[in-house]
């Protein structure tokens, strides 16, 4: 609430009193993306999956074989953070809030494996 | 929507940002926190695991057990139990759960009720698909041997992947409840970001599914 709808000089706003035609978008926002970018995403998604599981099945050196299916699997999950969860798009404040996050959970994972002389391998 | 708009609709929070979205996005922060231990657990206990098995194996092979026996005594091996081809068309399904819930949200903020109604429920059908799919994998893997109580590797495997599809399931519930709120004309335009929200949670469990598909299932030790 501001000062002056605490003063009375000026009606306080409702969520409810927004207009049927108006989607909100917060400060430092941008508009979302239309179905036919979600479609191609998708698309890409998929594609990238069978590129994992094609990859599995090759012969390949041990470090190269992990290392490419890492790269592929941080693709898939940035495309879905940043286009589906519309980080790329929203408020970087969200961004922060998830990275934080995901940042803690990574030096926790490091720690933990590395520690107990754990591995991927 | 014009500046002035979009301006005019600005919530009046000490952010400006609406505080459900940010509660849910401080909530997915500190899922990643629990995901990540899970999945930490798992990769430690996972190579020791299966040392300890093949030790058992041997010793139970010299006392005079057949393989099939020793193997059934000792649990299984990773190798032995997972089916890559089936988890991915699992992996598949999740994914484009994802579509189909940005394609609802999609569908909500242009008042498209049907629409959304209608990817919505495709999103629980794939929902309720993958943990049928978990369901069927986890009574192969039981069928082979491996359970919860086995050995460290079942108890990791079981407790991670069980924990996501108690997530997933979970997200089925919101799903189908957003489609009861639907049928009954609660679901508009002016709400849709109920329907956001529930996309932010289905898209988090699909991101630790990725991570899942990866780390546990394609490479193995």
């Amino acid at each position: 609430m501001t000062l002056a709808e605490i003063r009375g000089t000026k009606e306080p706003k409702k969520r409810e009193e927004a207009p049927a035609a108006a989607v909100h978008h917060a400060p430092g926002e941008q508009v979302h993306p239309g179905p036919l970018e979600y479609v191609q995403i998708g698309a890409a998604l998929a594609i990238v999956t069978g590129m994992e599981v094609g990859i599995y099945y090759l012969d390949i050196v041990r470090w190269l074989l992990i290392s490419v299916l890492l790269v592929l699997s941080t693709i898939k999950f940035s495309l879905v953070v940043l286009w589906f969860m519309h980080l790329k798009f929203d408020n970087r404040l969200f961004t922060w809030f998830f990275v934080g996050g995901l940042a803690l959970a990574t030096i926790l994972f490091v720690v933990v494996l590395s520690s107990l002389r754990a591995g991927l391998v | 929507m014009d500046h002035a708009a979009a301006a005019e609709h600005t919530l009046e929070t000490s952010t400006g940002l609406d505080n459900r979205k940010l509660l849910m996005w401080l909530f997915l922060a500190s899922e990643c926190l629990f995901f990540g231990s899970l999945i930490a657990a798992f990769l430690l206990y996972r190579g020791t695991a299966q040392d300890t098995i093949l030790q058992t194996r041997d010793q139970l092979i010299t006392q005079g057990l057949t393989l099939e026996q020793a193997k059934r005594e000792s649990g299984p091996l990773l190798s032995e139990v997972l089916d890559i081809p089936f988890t991915s068309i699992s992996a598949f399904q999740l994914l484009m759960s994802s579509v189909t819930m940005v394609l609802a949200l999609a569908a909500i903020q242009r008042d498209d009720r049907r629409g959304a109604r209608i990817w919505l429920l495709a999103t629980a059908l794939l929902g309720i698909a993958f943990i049928s799919g978990q369901a069927f994998e986890f009574t192969e893997f039981h069928q082979h041997g491996l359970s919860l109580s086995v050995n460290l590797f079942g108890t990791t495997f079981f407790v991670l992947t069980g924990f996501h599809g108690a997530h997933v399931s979970v997200g089925v519930l919101i799903l189908l409840s957003l489609v009861v709120m639907s049928l009954r004309g609660k679901l508009t335009q002016a709400n849709s970001l109920t329907v956001e929200l529930a996309g932010l949670y289905w898209h988090f469990v699909d991101i630790v599914w990725i991570a899942i598909f990866t780390l546990v299932y394609l490479i193995q030790p």
